[in-house]
C-alpha cells in the first residue's frame, strides 16, 4: 500500500515537472499514456469473465472479436490526437491550415466504418439467431421468481409442463398450478431450493414471475432474459461441464434485490436421477396436505379413478 | 453551401450591407429588482437562472454518489445506509443527473444564453414563456427535492423506474408518496421544457439575423436546435407513461400492472403490460441519450475549432450527421430492451438500427481529430477537456457497440459494463464538454477569465480520474457483477481482488468529487476577482463575441443587428491579416483574404 502510495507520488510530481517545462508536449505524452495504460491494463487484467460452462462461447468469441474492431479504432483515434497535439503545437508565426473539407476523405472514412460495423453486427446476429431459435430436444424447465427467491418446476414424467395462473396462488398452491389440467399433477415443485440440471442436455428455460421483473442470470452461462408477470419469456443452453453455479437476480426487483440469489447444480446422470428422485411431484405434495380433491377434475380427465 | 436567397450578403460582394430595417423587438424591460433577476425575461438571465438551479441540485446528486461508493466499498464508513436507502440514492442520482442536470443545463442553461447571441437575436421570441419555463422547471425540482422529505422517502425504484416494482412495496417509496411525486415532478419538468423548447427552435427557425443562413450556424447552434427537436418529440411519450403510472398507484387502474401476488397477496391489478412502459420510457429514454449528446457534440466541435485556430473539419458533414442521428435515435430505442422479454425476432432490427448510428457517430469523432491535423494548437484550459471529451466520448462510444450487438448484450446487460458505459459516454463525457464551454464563455458572461492554474488542477484530476474510474470499471462487468446491488457482489468464483478494484474506484470517485468544489470555489472567486479578459478573449468567429457590451446587455446588441457574411470557422484564412474572421465582417475589409464560399 505504502509502496503504491510512494510510486503513485513520485510519479505524479515527474509529471508536474515535465508539464511545467513542456506544458504543450506533456499533454500530448498524457494522452498517449493514457492508451497505452488502457491496452496495458486490458491485456493484463485479473478481471476477466469466468470460465463458461454452457453452449455459449459464441457470445465470448463475438466479444472478443468487437474488443479487436473498437479497440483498433480507440487507439487510432487517440493516438493519432496525441500526435497532432504534439506536433501542431501553438506557435506565435504559425498559421493552420485552411481546408474546409475532403469529400474523398469523409466517403472512405464512411465506408470503411460501414464495413467494420457490419463486420461486428453479421457474426453478432448470427449468434443471435441460435438464441432465440431453441432446438427441439431441449427440455422444458420452469424458474419463477418472486421477492426475493427462486421456485422451479420440472415437467415430470409427461415431459409437459402443466398450466397455471397467478391468480390460482395460495398458501396450499404456491406455484398457482391449474387445479384442472392433468398434465400438472406429475410436474415437479421445487420451492426455494436449488435446481439440479443434466449435463449436454439442452434446457429451455421458461421464465415466470409472480410479482415484479426479475432476471435469471448465472454468469457462466451468459444467457439471460428478463422475468415479467403476466407473461412467460424463455431462452435456452446447453450445460458443457458440472459443477455448482449462484444464481444472481440481474434485474432490479426491489429492496432485496442484491440477495436474491440461489443454486443451480449441472450434474451426470446418475447424481440427477438422485437427486430427481428425492423431489415430490405437485401430486404428491397435494396428498401431503391433504388436498387431494382440489385436483380432483385433473385426476379425473388423466382418467386414474 | 450555397445561399440563393441570401444572394445579397453572400461572400464575393464587396459592399458592406446595411443592416435590415427592422423595428426594435418590443422588449420588456425590467424596471424593479424583481423583474431584473427573479423573473427575468432576459434569456441570458434565464440561462443562468437554469445553470445555478440544475449544477445545485446536480451536487445533491454528486453526493448522493459517494455515498453509494462508500457503501460498495466501504461499508463500515457508512453504517447508517441500509438497503432502502442505498437503492433511493441509487434512484435520485440517475434521475436528477440525466434529467435535472444534463438535460436542464444544456439546452435551459446553454441553450439560453447562446442561441439568441449566437444566430444574431435580441432575445428569445417568446421571452415571458421562456421565464415562465425556467419557474416551471424550479417547481419541477422543488417537487423532486419535497420527495426526500415525504414519510417513506424518495422513491428506490431505479432511473428506470421500471412497474411493476417502482409502484409496489417490495420498493422504497413504491407504496408512498415517494414514487408518485417523482412522477408528478417528471411531468412538470416535461411542461416546463416544452415552453422553452419550442422557444430555441422557433428562435433558430425565425429569428437569426440578416445572412445567417441555417448552413452558417455554429455546430453549437446545430447540437442545441436538433436535441431540442429530439426532446420535443420524446418527452411526450415519458409525460404519458408518468401519468398512466400515477393513475396505476393512485386509483388502481392498470395500464402497466398485470395481476400479481404481492407478499403472499393477490393484486387488485389485472392485463396490464410492464413492458408496455418500458417501450415508452425508451422510446423517450434513448433520444434523451441524445438530448444530452448533441448540444456537447455541436459545443466540442466550436471549441476545438476556435483553439486549434482551424475550421472545423467537414462542416457540412457535421451537420448532416446532428441531423441523422437525431433521426436515427427515434427508432434504436429497444436495445435498452434486448433482454427485457419482448419479442426476442425484435433484436435483429433493433441491432441494426443501432449500429447503423455508430456510423455517424464516428464520423463527428473523425472530424473532430482531423481538425487538429495542421492546426495552431493552443491547449487552454477548454481545449484541454475537449481533448479529453474525445477520448472519453470514444471510449464510451465503442462500448456502447458492444451493448447495441444484441447478443453480447445478453451476458452484459444490467452489469457494471453498462453503468461504465453510460457513464463514460453520457455522464463524463458530456460534463467534460459543460466545463471546457464554461472555461471558455466564462469571460463571456463575466468579462473575466477564470483562474488558469485551478482550472488546469480541476481538468487533470476530472480527466485522468474519472478515466481511472470507469474504464476499469467495464471489467467488472466482465466478471459478471451485476448493477444495483446495495451490497458489492461476492462470490466464491470471484477473486477477491475485485474488492480492491471496487475501493480504487471509490478512493477516485471522491477524488474527482471533491475537485469539483474547488471548480465552484474557482467560478465564485473568478466571477469578482478574476483576471479581466479582453473582448473575444479566444479570437473565436462567432457572433456572440460581437456584442455592443461585454458582458451583453438586454437586447444583446447595439442599435443594429450584426449581418453575417460568412461561417462560423473562418480561421488563418490564407491572406488574412488576423487568424480569425468573425462572422460580421464584411469580404471588403479583409481584402486577400481567400475564404470558401458559404
Amino acid at each position: 500500500m505504502i509502496i503504491t502510495i510512494a510510486v503513485v507520488l513520485v510519479l505524479a510530481a515527474i509529471g508536474i515537472f515535465v508539464a511545467a517545462k513542456y506544458p504543450q508536449r506533456a499533454v500530448s505524452a498524457a494522452l498517449a499514456l493514457v492508451i497505452i495504460g488502457s491496452i496495458a491494463f486490458h491485456f493484463w487484467t485479473p478481471w476477466w469473465w469466468t470460465e463458461i460452462a454452457s453452449n455459449w462461447g459464441g457470445m465470448d468469441d463475438t466479444i472478443i472479436l468487437t474488443f479487436w474492431v473498437t479497440g483498433t479504432v480507440f487507439c487510432a483515434v487517440c493516438l493519432f490526437m496525441s500526435y497532432c497535439v504534439w506536433k501542431f503545437r501553438y506557435r506565435k508565426d504559425q498559421k493552420a491550415q485552411y481546408k474546409p473539407e475532403n469529400s474523398k476523405l469523409e466517403w472512405g472514412l464512411t465506408i470503411l466504418t460501414t464495413l467494420g460495423v457490419c463486420a461486428l453486427l453479421a457474426p453478432g446476429l448470427i449468434v443471435w439467431d441460435r438464441y432465440v431459435d431453441v432446438p427441439e430436444e431441449a427440455m422444458d424447465i420452469e424458474v419463477m421468481g418472486q421477492q426475493w427467491y427462486w421456485n422451479f418446476r420440472l415437467p415430470g414424467e409427461d415431459g409437459v409442463l402443466g398450466l397455471t395462473d397467478s391468480r390460482n396462488i395460495n398458501d396450499d398452491n404456491p406455484f398457482g398450478m391449474n387445479l384442472d389440467d392433468p398434465n400438472g399433477l406429475d410436474d415437479i415443485l421445487i420451492e426455494g431450493d436449488d435446481l439440479h440440471i443434466l449435463n449436454n442436455q439442452p434446457v429451455k428455460v421458461n421464465l415466470r414471475s409472480i410479482d415484479v421483473l426479475h432476471d435469471f442470470y448465472i454468469p457462466q452461462f451468459r444467457a439471460k432474459m428478463d422475468m415479467v408477470p403476466g407473461m412467460i419469456t424463455y431462452y435456452w443452453f446447453t450445460p458443457i461441464r458440472t459443477g455448482e453455479f449462484e444464481i444472481l437476480c440481474a434485474e432490479y426487483c426491489g429492496t432485496s434485490h442484491y440477495a436474491m440469489r440461489g443454486y443451480v447444480s449441472v450434474d451426470e446422470e446418475a447424481d440427477y436421477q438422485e437427486w430427481l428422485s428425492e423431489q415430490t411431484t405437485f401430486e404428491e405434495m397435494m396428498a401431503s396436505i391433504g388436498k387431494s380433491d382440489l385436483v380432483q377434475l385433473a385426476l379425473n380427465i388423466r382418467g386414474d379413478n | 453551401m450555397t445561399a440563393d436567397s441570401y444572394e445579397d450578403v453572400a461572400v464575393g460582394k464587396n459592399d458592406p450591407i446595411p443592416a435590415l430595417e427592422v423595428q426594435p423587438q418590443d422588449l420588456y424591460h425590467a424596471k424593479s429588482f424583481w423583474t431584473r433577476w427573479i423573473f427575468c425575461q432576459d434569456a441570458k438571465v434565464i440561462g443562468i437562472q437554469y445553470a445555478i438551479t440544475a449544477v445545485s441540485i446536480g451536487l445533491v446528486a454528486m453526493v448522493l454518489s459517494w455515498m453509494m461508493r462508500l457503501q460498495l466499498s466501504f461499508p463500515e464508513l457508512v453504517p447508517f445506509l441500509g438497503p432502502a436507502d442505498y437503492y433511493q440514492f441509487v434512484t435520485m442520482h440517475g434521475m436528477i443527473m440525466v434529467i435535472y442536470l444534463l438535460t436542464a443545463l444544456f439546452l435551459g442553461g446553454f441553450g439560453n444564453y447562446l442561441i439568441p447571441l449566437m444566430v444574431g437575436a435580441r432575445d428569445m421570441v417568446f421571452p415571458y414563456v421562456n421565464m415562465v419555463s425556467f419557474w416551471v422547471y424550479f417547481l419541477a425540482v422543488l417537487v423532486l427535492v419535497a420527495s426526500f422529505f415525504v414519510p417513506g422517502g424518495p422513491t428506490g425504484a431505479g432511473w428506470t423506474l421500471y412497474p411493476p416494482q417502482a409502484i409496489t412495496s417490495g420498493t422504497p417509496g413504491g407504496d408512498g408518496l415517494g414514487i408518485v411525486l417523482m412522477l408528478i415532478s417528471l411531468s412538470i419538468f416535461v411542461v416546463g421544457f416544452t415552453m422553452g423548447g419550442l422557444n430555441y427552435v422557433i428562435t433558430i427557425l425565425q429569428a437569426r439575423t440578416r445572412g445567417m443562413t441555417l448552413m452558417r450556424m455554429p455546430l453549437t447552434v446545430w447540437g442545441i436546435f436538433t436535441a431540442t427537436i429530439l426532446a420535443l418529440f420524446a418527452f411526450p411519450a415519458l409525460i404519458v407513461s408518468c401519468i398512466m403510472m400515477t393513475l396505476d398507484s393512485l386509483l388502481g387502474t392498470s395500464f402497466f400492472m398485470p395481476a400479481i401476488v404481492e407478499f403472499g397477496v393477490q393484486s387488485e391489478h389485472s392485463g396490464g403490460s410492464p413492458i408496455l412502459f418500458q417501450h415508452l420510457f425508451w422510446f423517450f429514454g434513448h433520444p434523451e441519450v441524445y438530448i444530452v449528446a448533441l448540444p456537447a457534440f455541436g459545443i466540442v466541435s466550436d471549441l476545438i475549432s476556435v483553439h486549434a485556430r482551424k475550421n472545423i473539419f467537414g462542416y457540412r458533414m457535421m451537420v448532416w450527421a446532428i441531423v441523422i442521428i437525431g433521426a436515427l435515435s427515434f427508432i434504436v430505442w429497444a436495445h435498452h430492451m434486448y433482454v427485457s422479454g419482448m419479442n426476442p425476432w425484435f433484436g435483429f432490427f433493433f441491432a441494426t438500427t443501432t449500429l447503423i448510428i455508430a456510423v455517424p457517430t464516428a464520423l463527428k469523432v473523425y472530424n473532430w481529430v482531423i481538425t487538429l491535423w495542421k492546426g495552431n494548437i493552443r491547449l487552454t484550459t477548454p481545449m484541454l477537456f475537449a481533448l479529453a471529451f474525445i477520448v472519453t466520448f470514444t471510449n464510451g462510444g465503442i462500448t456502447g457497440l458492444f451493448l447495441g450487438n444484441v447478443i453480447v448484450d445478453v451476458p452484459l446487460s444490467d452489469t457494471y459494463f453498462v453503468v461504465a458505459h453510460f457513464h463514460m459516454v453520457m455522464g463524463i463525457a458530456p460534463v467534460l464538454v459543460v466545463f471546457g464551454a464554461i472555461y471558455h464563455w466564462f469571460p463571456l458572461i463575466t468579462g473575466r477569465y477564470l483562474h488558469e492554474g485551478m482550472g488546469k488542477f480541476h481538468f487533470w484530476v476530472t480527466f485522468l480520474g474519472s478515466y481511472l474510474i470507469y474504464f476499469p470499471m467495464h471489467y467488472l462487468g466482465f466478471v459478471g457483477v451485476p448493477r444495483r446491488y446495495y451490497e458489492m457482489y461476492e462470490s466464491p468464483y470471484i477473486a477477491a481482488s475485485t474488492i480492491s478494484l471496487n475501493q480504487f474506484i471509490t478512493i477516485a470517485a471522491l477524488a474527482v468529487g471533491f475537485t469539483q468544489l474547488l471548480f465552484l470555489y474557482n467560478i465564485i472567486t473568478s466571477a469578482k476577482l478574476g483576471k479581466k479578459a479582453e473582448r473575444n478573449p479566444w479570437g473565436a468567429c462567432s457572433l456572440e463575441w460581437q456584442t455592443a457590451d461585454v458582458p451583453a446587455t438586454h437586447g444583446n446588441f447595439g442599435k443594429e443587428l450584426p449581418v453575417v457574411y460568412r461561417w462560423a470557422y473562418d480561421f488563418s484564412v490564407p491572406g488574412a491579416k488576423e487568424d480569425f474572421i468573425p462572422q460580421n465582417v464584411p469580404p471588403s475589409a479583409v481584402p486577400g483574404a481567400e475564404a470558401i464560399k458559404t
